[in-house]
C-alpha cells in the first residue's frame, strides 16, 4: 500500500469515527424513539466502514468478516426483529420528560466524550500497534454515552438501544486493539446481540400487556422502606 | 472422558421441554437431564481432586479452550449439585393447577437453558467467549425472573437485564484491552492459563484497567455494592427454585470469572487487585448487613444475605493467600445453605400465600415443615454454628487475624453479627411470634392452603440439607483435595 492511499485510509478511519461519536451524542438526546433507532443503524453501518477500512490498513481479512457481520445483523435483523416481538406502540412513542433536559444532558455527555479522550490516548498508547487511530478514545465514549444513556431514559426502544450502542463502542476500539479475534467469537458476540434484543423485546410486550406502558423505566415499586405499596394494614 | 459432554444434556432437555412431548414428562426430563450432569460432574470433580487431568478432546486448534482445574471443577459441582435439587423442588412448586402448558414449557426450557450457560462458565477457559456465556445466563434467565408474570416481577426483570448487559458491556471492554495486552506481549493462547504465564511481560496499564473493568462490569452481576440495586428485587420475584439458582450458584460462578484475574494480577503488585476486592468486599459485606434490617419481604432477606456473602467471599480473597481456602469453603456452604434457604422461603410461600414477613407469624403452628425448614435456612446462613457457613467464615476470620488484617477482620466480624442479627430478628419472628388478632390477606399470589408440602419439594430440602448440616462438622478427604487445589488457583 502505497503511503498516499494508507494516509487516506486513515483519515477516513478518522472521519468514521467522528461520525461515530456524533451519532453517540444523537442517540442520548434524541427525543423520537424511531430517531434512536435510525441513529443506531447508522453508528452500526459505521462501525463496519471502520471495520473495513481497518482491514483495508492492516491487510487483515478477518475484519472484512466483521464489517459483513455488523453489516447484516445491526442494520438489518435487529429491525426486523423488533419488528416481530416488540409491542407495536414501541416506534411511536415520543419521550417529553426526560429525567434531564437535553441541554444538561448533552454537557454530561460532552464532558463523558473528554474523559473518555484522556482515558483512551494512553490505553492506545500502551497497546504500541504502529497505527493508533482514533478508534480507542471514540470506542470508550460510545461506551460511555451508551451507558449514560440507560441512565437518562425512560422509554424501552432508546433503552435497548444504549445496551446495543455500549456494544458498539466497545468493538469500535477492540477493532483495532484486538483486530485477531477469533472469528468465531464475533460471530458469537453478534448473536448475542440478537438474542438481546429478542428477549428484551419479549419483556417490554409483557410489559406493554401488563402494566400499560413501554415507559419501563417508570417502573419502580420494588423499594426498601416503611411505605410499601403492598403492605397490609394493622388490623381492622 | 471429554468434560465437554456435561452441556449436552440441558440442551437436549431444554430441546425436548421446548416441543410437543406429553405434559407430565416435562419436569421429569429436567430432573433426569440434571441428574446425568451432577453424576458427570461428581466424576469431573473426582478425577481432579485425586490429581488426574481432564482435558476436552476437540482437537488441536480448540484444546485450549477447554480446561477444567480444581476451581472450575468446583464451581461445576456447585452447580450440578443446586441445579439437581432446584429440578426436583421445581415439580412440585409448579404443580398447582392454573399453570398453562405453555408456561410450563417455557420455564423448563428456560431452566435448561440457564444451567447450561452457567455450567459453560468454569468449563471455557477463553474468557470472551467466557464473557458470552456470562451474558447467555442473564439471557436465559431474565424470563425465568419475570415468569410469575406480575408488575413486580416485570420490572425485577428489567433491572436485572439491564444492569446486567450494562455491566457486561464494560466487562467486554475489558476482556478486549486484556486481548490487547497479551497480544501486545506475543502472547498466543487466549485462555486463563496462557494469560498466568504470559501476565509478567503484559502492559500492566492495560492489566490494570482490564481488571478494574471486569471487576467493575461483571461485579454488578455478582451483586457487588453499589451496583447491587437490581439483585434484592430479581432474586425475590422469580419462582423459588429459580431464586435458589440465581443467589446459590449464578451469583458465585460469576464471581468465579472474576476470580480468575487474580493470579493473572499477582504478576503486578502495583495494581493492588487484593485491595479492591478487600475494600469492595467490606462495602458490600456492611451494606448488605445494614439493609438486612430494613426488609418486608422474607425472600428479599434471602437476596440481602447474597451480597452480603459475596463480599464475604471478596474479602476473603482479598485478605490473601491464607485466607483463600475459607473463600473456597465459603463459596461450597453458600450455595448450598442459600439454595435450602429459598427452598424453605418457598414453602413458606406455599403454606402462607404471601411474602410480607408481617403477614407470616407463628408458621411453626400452621406449616411445622416450613418453619423447621426456615429456621434451620436461616440459623444456617448467618453462621450458626455447627453448620457448614460457620465453619467457612470461622476459617476465614482466623486466617484473616493470622494474616495481621486486625481492621477488616474486625469490620468483617461486625457485620456478620449484625447480618445475624437481622435474619434471626425477621425469621424469629415469623416462625414463633404470635399471630395477631387477624392476619389481613395481601393479596394472596399462590393459592393458600397447601398446608401439606409437595413431596418433591419436601425431597429437595431434604437432599439440600444433608450438605448444611454434614459439611459444618466434617468436610469429605476429595472435597477438601478439591478446596485446596481451587485455593491453590487463586496464585501464581
Amino acid at each position: 500500500m502505497s503511503d498516499a492511499t494508507r494516509q487516506l485510509v486513515e483519515n477516513l478511519n478518522a472521519l468514521a469515527a467522528g461520525l461515530f461519536l456524533l451519532t453517540s451524542f444523537g442517540i442520548v438526546a434524541m427525543r423520537q424513539a424511531r430517531g434512536c433507532l435510525t441513529l443506531f443503524i447508522v453508528q452500526s453501518l459505521l462501525l463496519a466502514a471502520s471495520a473495513a477500512l481497518l482491514g483495508l490498513r492492516f491487510g487483515s481479512g478477518h475484519l472484512y468478516g466483521v464489517a459483513l457481520v455488523n453489516l447484516i445483523t445491526k442494520p438489518v435483523i435487529v429491525p426486523w426483529l423488533l419488528r416481530k416481538v416488540a409491542p407495536a406502540g414501541l416506534y411511536t412513542r415520543r419521550e417529553v420528560d426526560q429525567v434531564l433536559n437535553i441541554p444538561t444532558t448533552l454537557l454530561i455527555a460532552l464532558a463523558l466524550a473528554i474523559g473518555a479522550y484522556f482515558l483512551g490516548v494512553p490505553l492506545s498508547r500502551a497497546v504500541g500497534m504502529e497505527y493508533q487511530g482514533p478508534n480507542v478514545p471514540i470506542g470508550i465514549a460510545g461506551l460511555l454515552l451508551g451507558a449514560f444513556t440507560l441512565t437518562v431514559r425512560r422509554e424501552a426502544l432508546p433503552l435497548l438501544i444504549g445496551l446495543l450502542a455500549m456494544e458498539n463502542g466497545a468493538f469500535l476500539a477492540g477493532i483495532l486493539i484486538a483486530h485477531d479475534l477469533s472469528m468465531l467469537v464475533e460471530l458469537a458476540i453478534a448473536t448475542d446481540g440478537l438474542i438481546i434484543v429478542f428477549i428484551v423485546g419479549v419483556l417490554v410486550r409483557a410489559v406493554a400487556q401488563q402494566v400499560g406502558t413501554t415507559a419501563v423505566g417508570e417502573l419502580a415499586s420494588l423499594k426498601e422502606g416503611p411505605a410499601r405499596r403492598s403492605a397490609p394494614e394493622a388490623g381492622p | 472422558m471429554s468434560t465437554i459432554w456435561i452441556l449436552i444434556p440441558p440442551l437436549i432437555a431444554a430441546l425436548l421441554a421446548g416441543i410437543r412431548t406429553p405434559r407430565a414428562w416435562v419436569p421429569g426430563i429436567t430432573v433426569a437431564s440434571c441428574l446425568v450432569v451432577l453424576a458427570l460432574a461428581a466424576r469431573t470433580a473426582w478425577v481432579v481432586a485425586a490429581g488426574g487431568s481432564v482435558t476436552a478432546d476437540l482437537g488441536p486448534a480448540w484444546a485450549n479452550w477447554v480446561a477444567v482445574d480444581g476451581l472450575s471443577a468446583l464451581i461445576l459441582l456447585l452447580i450440578a449439585f443446586v441445579a439437581t435439587t432446584a429440578a426436583i423442588y421445581s415439580i412440585g412448586y409448579l404443580a398447582h393447577g392454573d399453570l398453562t402448558l405453555v408456561k410450563l414449557r417455557l420455564y423448563h426450557a428456560n431452566f435448561n437453558l440457564f444451567v447450561f450457560s452457567m455450567l459453560a462458565i468454569p468449563l471455557i477457559a477463553e474468557p470472551t467467549l467466557v464473557w458470552i456465556v456470562v451474558e447467555l445466563t442473564t439471557l436465559a434467565s431474565a424470563l425465568l425472573v419475570s415468569f410469575e408474570n406480575t408488575r413486580e416481577a416485570l420490572e425485577a426483570a428489567w433491572k436485572y437485564v439491564v444492569l446486567s448487559l450494562m455491566g457486561a458491556g464494560f466487562a467486554l471492554f475489558g476482556f478486549l484491552v486484556l486481548f490487547a495486552a497479551m497480544r501486545a506481549t506475543g502472547g498466543e493462547t487466549y485462555t486463563w492459563a496462557g494469560l498466568v504465564a504470559a501476565a509478567p511481560r503484559m502492559p500492566p496499564l492495560l492489566m490494570q484497567t482490564a481488571f478494574l473493568l471486569v471487576l467493575i462490569g461483571l461485579g454488578t452481576k455478582v451483586g457487588l455494592v453499589p451496583m447491587h440495586t437490581w439483585l434484592p428485587d430479581a432474586h425475590s420475584q422469580a419462582p423459588s427454585p429459580v431464586c435458589a439458582l440465581l443467589s446459590g450458584v449464578e451469583t458465585t460462578s460469576i464471581l468465579y470469572v472474576i476470580l480468575r484475574f487474580f493470579p493473572i494480577m499477582q504478576a503486578v503488585p502495583e495494581a493492588h487487585a487484593e485491595t479492591w476486592a478487600l475494600v469492595l468486599g467490606l462495602i458490600s459485606v456492611g451494606t448488605a448487613a445494614f439493609l438486612l434490617l430494613q426488609v418486608h419481604d422474607y425472600k428479599r432477606l434471602f437476596a440481602f444475605s447474597t451480597v452480603e456473602h459475596m463480599g464475604i467471599m471478596l474479602t476473603a480473597v482479598g485478605l490473601g493467600a491464607s485466607a483463600h481456602y475459607g473463600a473456597m469453603q465459603q463459596i461450597v456452604s453458600h450455595a448450598v445453605t442459600k439454595s435450602f434457604c429459598f427452598f424453605a422461603a418457598g414453602a413458606t410461600l406455599l403454606a402462607v400465600g404471601t411474602r410480607e414477613i408481617v403477614a407470616v407469624r407463628g408458621l411453626i403452628g400452621r406449616a411445622p415443615a416450613a418453619a423447621a425448614a426456615l429456621l434451620l435456612g436461616g440459623l444456617g446462613i448467618t453462621g450458626a454454628p455447627p453448620l457448614a457457613v460457620f465453619l467457612s467464615e470461622f476459617a476465614i476470620l482466623k486466617a484473616g487475624l493470622a494474616t495481621g488484617h486486625y481492621v477488616a477482620t474486625g469490620l468483617l466480624a461486625v457485620f456478620i453479627v449484625i447480618a445475624f442479627f437481622g435474619v434471626m430478628l425477621h425469621v424469629n419472628r415469623m416462625v414463633f411470634g404470635t399471630p395477631e388478632a387477624a392476619i389481613p390477606d395481601a393479596a394472596p399470589e399462590h393459592a393458600a392452603g397447601h398446608s401439606s408440602l409437595p413431596i418433591s419439594c419436601a425431597l429437595a430440602l431434604v437432599l439440600s440439607a444433608v450438605p448444611v448440616l454434614v459439611l459444618g462438622v466434617y468436610v469429605p478427604a476429595p472435597l477438601n483435595a478439591l478446596l485446596q487445589q481451587a485455593a491453590a488457583a487463586l496464585s501464581r
